[in-house]
């Protein structure tokens, strides 16, 4: 997993409500057996008419939406299907951070086991930074998660909390199946004390 | 004194292997459940760090997602990338000595239909699955929620999840359901009430007398949708009625083994007065027919209602949200949603495409004709419904009403097979979602009961299921 120390960059704006797994990418291209290549589908339906042309209004097709690597969006973004294939979609765009006041839970998960950074802000912030988006172009943020904070260069400097188990794997990009496999012993004697009771 | 526990604290408590200040709980994993669309990249990554299945045992597939519902195309798939997913998870399962209910094998089906109906699921247990719909499980006192790819892996790895603990929220309904009334009107009005996000981080516990009034395949109904209002799981305490349902099922315990069982499943439920972070109570008695009208499950309303407008959103946010929708559905504020005609309807997936929702929609349209405007697809669950549906003579029903009767899968819920929406078309659908392009590209879904979604067929349009006229022999 890549790690997440310090990044800057072009912020997409994509301020709605309730943004679903469905939409972050549609099922018809679901059926890949790899992790790769699903970025060219990210949010498909919206940012292709239905003959495959882009759509020039959508803002991943604008000229500075295709650079973006930070996207901010409305409340419960990743609603809707466990599939991972949301967080490999944004990953695989080029996106290393998503910007919202809140998200569902299973995605949370895919995004740090993929190395993508979910900031949870406060609605006031995420509405300035999408305002600024949509009037400075490019408008670029610097995260910090060491410091844990998003500065901008117009003044803005707000901090967030990421649970202290999330940060660590992500400024380390350590993968979690090989931290949990260190702890073989105490899943071996579980089994064994389930075994004989 | 000893802390007072809930039903989700006994199960999780007795399934931690190891706690660690700061960082998620590993808890152990009694039942993996693996389908085609989120494993291969799982099997892909052990093969690549050169690890092994832990407990192969404790795994079981099944194809389901991409899987076509017609009886010759279901053998011969001509979509080539969705054969490729089921071959690499025959391939997986057989090199990993996973068992897998292939298609044909009669135990084929939605991987939450045949868990519980092959007794694989059962109370107490932990059950994962990568898919946000194994909340259903919750409905014989598990605790079952859906994951990742990345989290199969590591289930498929170390037989483990790492999960921080949930919040509980317990949701209490008073009463007896009114007839026309099901589960599914119940837990679509549940979402309307607690908002699509209001169940994040929680595990909801349902309860109350309309609950304990349920069958299985109703509390299946009702667990199945937690996961859209953002619950992590959803539970139902264990009861005589869960034990019914179990006994000499192919997987659940038999002879000493059983009584054991039951023993234990017996000091599930919570003690009394045990403390729920939120609580919940829904007036059961005053439940109406419900029928979705917007792009997620919270946006519904009774099927006697109107179309709401953008001016009844309580934001300006809301607001923007109601009008999009409306956009979408292609409906006009103020519409009765029973003058709303419909092209076509949709009975199946793992939320009601179980033999009794097969059942009540039969009776529903037993002696009737599907109204002329409107094609009609019935799902059943999984093999072994299908075949009971057939000796009941249910499919003879369907079909002689002008309905297809087709083999088992998810079929239109999720449209990853060559069963989609056409763009604008709009349809009466007994399953979860109805997000934007769920069931096809511009197409229209409204999440509705199975009875409710019969009688829209034979109408052409929404209808009031209380007042219909069964024809009943």
């Amino acid at each position: 997993m890549q790690p997440f120390r310090r990044h800057r960059g072009v912020v997409a704006p994509l301020h709605r409500e309730n943004i679903d797994t469905d939409q972050i990418i549609p099922k018809q291209h679901l059926k890949r057996i790899e992790r790769t290549g699903f970025g060219a589908h990210l949010f498909s339906d919206w940012r292709y008419h239905p003959d495959g042309t882009p759509r020039p209004d959508f803002v991943l097709n604008q000229e500075h939406g295709r650079t973006a690597s930070i996207l901010v969006a409305g409340k419960n973004f990743g609603c809707g299907s466990s599939r991972e294939h949301a967080a490999w979609a944004l990953s695989d765009f080029g996106f290393r951070a998503v910007i919202a006041p809140s998200y569902a839970d299973i995605f949370r998960n895919n995004a740090g086991n993929n190395g993508l950074l979910v900031i949870e802000a406060p609605e006031t912030v995420v509405q300035r930074i999408a305002d600024h988006a949509h009037h400075k172009r490019p408008y670029e943020l610097t995260i910090d998660l060491e410091a844990m904070t998003i500065a901008d260069e117009f003044g803005l400097v707000a901090s967030f909390k990421v649970e202290p188990f999330r940060r660590h794997r992500l400024l380390h990009g350590l993968d979690e199946i090989g931290m949990t496999l260190m702890h073989e012993a105490a899943i071996a004697s579980f089994e064994k004390r389930r075994e004989t009771a | 004194m000893q802390k007072l526990k809930t039903l989700f604290d006994r199960v999780w408590d007795a399934h931690v292997v190891l706690e660690r200040e700061g960082e998620p709980t590993l808890l152990y994993i009694d039942l993996h459940l693996v389908h085609e669309v989120t494993s291969p990249q799982a099997f892909e990554g052990l093969r690549l760090a050169h690890r092994k299945v832990r407990r192969p045992d404790l795994t079981f597939a099944t194809v389901d997602h991409n899987i076509p519902t017609t009886s010759d195309e279901r053998f011969h798939i001509k979509d080539q990338i969705a054969a490729q997913q089921i071959t690499a998870l025959r391939r997986n399962c057989e090199s990993a000595g996973i068992p897998l209910f292939d298609v044909g094998s009669g135990r084929q089906g939605i991987v939450h239909v045949i868990g519980p109906e092959l007794g694989l699921t059962q109370p107490g247990t932990t059950v994962v699955c990568g898919d946000s719909h194994t909340s259903t499980h919750g409905a014989f006192g598990a605790l079952a929620f859906g994951i990742g790819t990345s989290e199969v892996e590591h289930v498929l790895a170390t037989q483990c999840v790492a999960q921080t603990k949930p919040r509980t929220m317990r949701i209490s309904v008073s009463g007896t359901l009114p007839e026309g009334t099901c589960a599914k009107d119940l837990i679509l009005d549940i979402i309307r009430q607690v908002g699509t996000d209001g169940g994040t981080g929680h595990v909801i516990e349902y309860a109350g007398e309309a609950v304990r009034a349920l069958t299985m395949e109703e509390r299946m109904t009702l667990c199945n949708m937690s996961i859209e209002c953002g619950a992590r799981a959803g539970m139902v305490a264990p009861d005589e009625t869960t034990f019914a349902y179990l006994k000499g099922r192919p997987y659940a315990p038999r002879g000493p083994a059983w009584d054991q069982a039951l023993e234990r499943w017996r000091s599930l439920p919570g003690d009394e007065g045990a403390r729920f972070d939120r609580q919940l109570s829904v007036d059961g008695a005053r439940l109406e027919p419900v029928v979705t009208w917007g792009t997620n499950p919270g946006m519904s309303a009774p099927v006697t209602a109107r179309i709401p407008k953008p001016d009844d959103g309580r934001s300006a946010s809301e607001r923007a949200a109601i009008r999009a929708a409306l956009e979408y559905m292609g409906l006009q504020a103020g519409t009765r949603i029973e003058d709303i005609a419909l092209d076509r309807v949709f009975i199946g997936s793992c939320t009601n495409g179980r033999l009794e929702d097969l059942r009540v929609a039969a009776k529903v349209i037993r002696g009737h004709k599907i109204h002329s405007d409107v094609t009609v697809l019935v799902v059943p669950g999984s093999e072994a419904v299908k075949q009971a549906a057939e000796r009941e003579g249910l499919d003879r029903i369907f079909r002689e009403a002008g309905a297809e009767w087709r083999e088992p899968g998810c079929s239109m819920c999720l449209g990853m097979n060559p069963d989609i929406l056409a763009p604008r078309q709009r349809c009466a659908s007994t399953s979860n979602r109805n997000f934007e392009g769920r069931q096809g590209r511009e197409g229209r879904t409204h999440l509705v009961s199975p009875a409710v979604a019969a009688a829209s067929a034979v109408a052409g349009h929404f209808v009031d299921v209380r007042g219909w006229h069964y024809k009943d022999s």
